[in-house]
């Protein structure tokens, strides 16, 4: 039974991390693509790991897996943050079709 | 104190990343987390001792599975967006002011904000962040901007770290 759910729950995460891929792909500049390799990526890596912790329970395994999933949770969003100020900080400019963007006005301020 | 629950915190996850009570571990893990304090101790959250306060605990508990659930709803809005053939999507970036006054609240709610529906933290400035948003709302309305983006978070943030 738990070794179902475990697959199930695997299967939901590589399926998050594909369409991760696909909006990696599809979305049309760096900030968009960024919120899809964050978001999915996040669930679907910490679908699998949870995978990993519910097929081999509380063995030295699934424990490492838990600790992992919650170091992505902690590192994911930080290194995206990153990657988008040093993206706008080095003139990456945002998609033609964007409505807004406050933070450009602020840098020309600084400089 | 400070050193104390640094102590414990690591030798905790030493515990937990070798699961085995063999004595060799234990003061391998002992040695090793008395090294890393003395040697980073300044490094740890400034007022450690909030760890122990069952309130904020009681909180911290009640955050995590709130926050799941939104990863979850933010998931299936990128999904959505993805697949869609026409692509909805109305990005830009915009600014709002945040009532927290940590660092620790100001890192967890730039987190947060980036793992929820259709937001990513670009920058804090003093207490101002900015966030690229993938369907903006509210066009040049910071204050709703800033309740629709991280009011939910924010109250309860609040009570955990502030």
């Amino acid at each position: 039974m738990s070794e179902t759910i475990a697959y199930i729950m695997m299967t939901v995460g590589v399926l998050f991390d594909l369409l991760g891929c696909v909006g990696l792909v599809r979305l049309p500049d760096v900030y968009n693509r960024l919120q899809a390799a964050t978001k999915c990526v996040t669930l679907g890596t910490c679908m699998i790991l949870l995978g990993v912790f519910v097929l081999t329970g509380f063995t030295a395994m699934g424990i490492k897996a838990l600790i992992c999933m919650f170091f992505i949770l902690i590192t994911n969003p930080t290194s995206a943050h990153a990657l988008a100020r040093g993206s706008h900080k080095a003139g990456v400019p945002l998609w033609p079709g964007s409505v807004i963007d406050e933070y450009q006005e602020i840098q020309e301020k600084k400089s | 104190m400070r050193a104390f629950i640094q102590f414990f915190v690591l030798f905790g996850l030493w515990l937990l990343l070798t699961w085995s009570l063999q004595p060799a571990d234990l003061i391998a893990g002992a040695v090793v987390s008395v090294i890393v304090v003395a040697l980073m101790g300044n490094m740890f959250i400034q007022r450690a001792t909030n760890i122990l306060n069952p309130v904020r605990i009681f909180w911290m508990l009640f955050y995590i599975p709130y926050l799941l659930w939104y990863i979850l709803w933010a998931n299936i809005d990128v999904a959505y967006r993805v697949i869609n053939p026409s692509m909805p999507i109305r990005p830009g970036i915009v600014r709002f002011k945040t009532g927290l006054k940590t660092d620790m609240g100001k890192t967890f709610l730039a987190n947060s904000i980036t793992l929820t529906p259709g937001t990513l933290t670009v920058d804090i400035v003093g207490d101002e962040f900015f966030v690229h948003w993938i369907n903006v709302k509210f066009d040049g309305d910071p204050k709703k901007q800033g309740e629709e983006i991280a009011g939910k978070f924010e109250r309860i943030i609040r009570r955990i770290f502030e």
